[in-house]
């Protein structure tokens, strides 16, 4: 059975008995959770069904959070992708889809917390878009959240994914991180070129503040989502062109623990300081909840 | 941990803590009420005050007392469905010293006359802490399934409990008694480690002294 203590172990565990990440951890999840692989796989196929759903949903011009602060964007965004914009319409597409999701998730809409609410947009915009656009079948999609739970695991026992332990670092770095694996996974990497695209995700990310404006899960979390796939994408790409992290990607975890450790209380989800507490920032929050 | 930990919970946003988690704690409060609410008395403390607005708490808890989970998508209109549904409800913000910053204490009545008080905080993640139920203090997470054994304090009681539990092959992670007072009423906190079956709750609700017992099922 599996640790989940080392990416660099899950790989070589994956290497060894020439499996896929996925298919290596969807085997051991089972064996640990003493449930079939079948039913395993069902759950994590109705996970990824919750993601599609909450990106279309989140489409919607109308939508807008609980607070009235945000939403609209990703429809904004998906009309402009089929102009192509700069980058190509794959990645505007991407961008509107982690938009839908991270606004659906401000207007009270069902999401799946990947690893948290807050960057639960960076799956969908990643592994939902390679399977929309047809770069992957649904199986091959499904998988993909296995590679992408495994990674978070080992982050989330070696460092953190709470924006109040280690600030955004942990929410939507290890989510792009996560993602980076995942799409390594779903285009036919290898175990050793999915962990090197997950390091590079997180030295891109590495002392990202948790610095909410009003304590809501809106300003700047939402356009997060949107650079953690870009950063996911270009990571991945680079794994696949044979791009190698220097820092081997478990000490570049070790090293989102101690910057976080380090990260002042004041940007760590507590909206003390950072974009909560620019005018615009403290404006926003007296209209929300008034003066007090 | 398992990988379910990571790509999950499915819940309604926008926040573990101020959403999924007030969900939880408004579902804990009904189902210890054991039937359908018609009263509630909500008090907001610290953060949970503050914000609650914004993040859709006072939803979220409304929506637990009405039994729902956390990835039920009526949450979002649990508010108009309370007023439908003959749920009147009132939120006060109220300083309750020591208590952490995202604590609720929920005040229930029931349509058959029942009535409890819940309290307890949402601790992150979408995690809740219990510790208090009609005044007594209790401690328990959410995290395992955890069975409530509301009784009255005499000899064997405790004993008879956990036989049955034994005899089901259930197995105990944490116990707890909490007993105010010689002889009157007490709870057992009990954290179990897998799934309890309907049978054995069934089998604890007849054995002597035994007041009610309830299972608050993990995340």
């Amino acid at each position: 059975m599996l640790d989940y203590d080392s990416i660099a172990a899950i790989c070589e565990a994956a290497e060894e008995k020439q499996l896929s990440i996925s298919a290596l951890v969807l085997s051991d999840q089972a064996e640990q959770m003493e449930i079939s692989e079948d039913e395993l796989y069902e759950h994590m196929r109705e996970s990824l069904h919750v993601m599609q759903e909450a990106v279309k949903e989140g489409k919607n011009p109308k939508l807008r959070s609980t607070s009235g602060l945000t939403g609209g964007d990703a429809a904004m965004v998906e009309a402009y992708a089929g102009t192509g914009g700069i980058t190509g319409t794959f990645l505007n597409h991407a961008m509107a889809r982690a938009l839908a999701v991270s606004e659906y998730n401000a207007a009270m809409g069902k999401i799946v917390a990947s690893p948290t609410a807050g960057s639960c947009g960076i799956l969908p915009g990643t592994v939902v878009s390679m399977l929309e656009e047809g770069r992957c079948d649904e199986h091959a999609a499904v998988m993909a959240l296995f590679t992408a739970g495994a990674i978070g695991m080992v982050i989330a026992r070696n460092a953190s994914i709470a924006g109040a332990q280690g600030g955004c670092q942990a929410e939507c770095g290890s989510a792009s991180a996560m993602a980076a694996a995942a799409l390594v996974d779903l285009a036919g990497g290898t175990p050793g070129q999915a962990a090197h695209a997950c390091a590079m995700a997180i030295k891109n990310q590495l002392g990202l503040v948790c610095d909410p404006v009003a304590g809501l899960v809106e300003i700047p979390c939402i356009k997060r989502n949107v650079s953690g796939i870009a950063i996911a994408f270009t990571s991945a790409e680079m794994a696949l062109a044979g791009v190698e992290s220097k820092i081997p990607v478990d000490e570049c975890v070790l090293a989102m623990r101690q910057v976080g450790d380090m990260l002042p209380c004041s940007l760590k989800e507590t909206s003390q300081a950072g974009l909560a507490s620019t005018p615009t920032g403290i404006r926003l929050k007296k209209q929300v909840f008034g003066e007090g | 941990m398992n990988v379910f930990d990571i790509i999950g919970p499915v819940m309604i946003g926008p926040s573990s803590s101020h959403t999924a988690g007030a969900v939880r704690l408004g579902r804990v409060a009904w189902k210890i009420l054991e039937e359908k609410a018609v009263w509630a008395d909500i008090r907001l403390s610290g953060s949970f005050a503050q914000t609650y607005r914004g993040h859709g708490t006072d939803k979220a808890l409304i929506a637990g007392i009405m039994g729902m989970h956390s990835y039920d998508e009526r949450i979002r209109r649990s508010l108009s469905l309370a007023d439908e549904e003959g749920l009147a409800y009132s939120f006060t913000a109220e300083d309750i010293p020591g208590a952490h910053p995202n604590t609720a204490r929920i005040h229930l009545k029931g349509e058959q006359g029942a009535e409890c008080v819940v309290q307890g905080a949402s601790i992150g993640g979408g995690n809740i802490l219990v510790t208090q139920i009609n005044g007594m203090e209790v401690s328990f997470t959410g995290q395992y399934n955890t069975l409530m054994v509301l009784h009255y304090d005499r000899p064997g009681t405790i004993a008879a409990v956990t036989n049955f539990m034994a005899y089901s092959g259930t197995n105990i992670g944490n116990f707890r008694l909490t007993r105010p007072k010689k002889g009157g009423e007490a709870v057992m906190t009990i954290e179990v480690d897998g799934d309890v079956e309907e049978t054995l709750i069934q089998s604890l609700r007849i054995l002597p002294n035994i007041i009610n017992v309830v299972l608050i099922r993990a995340i």
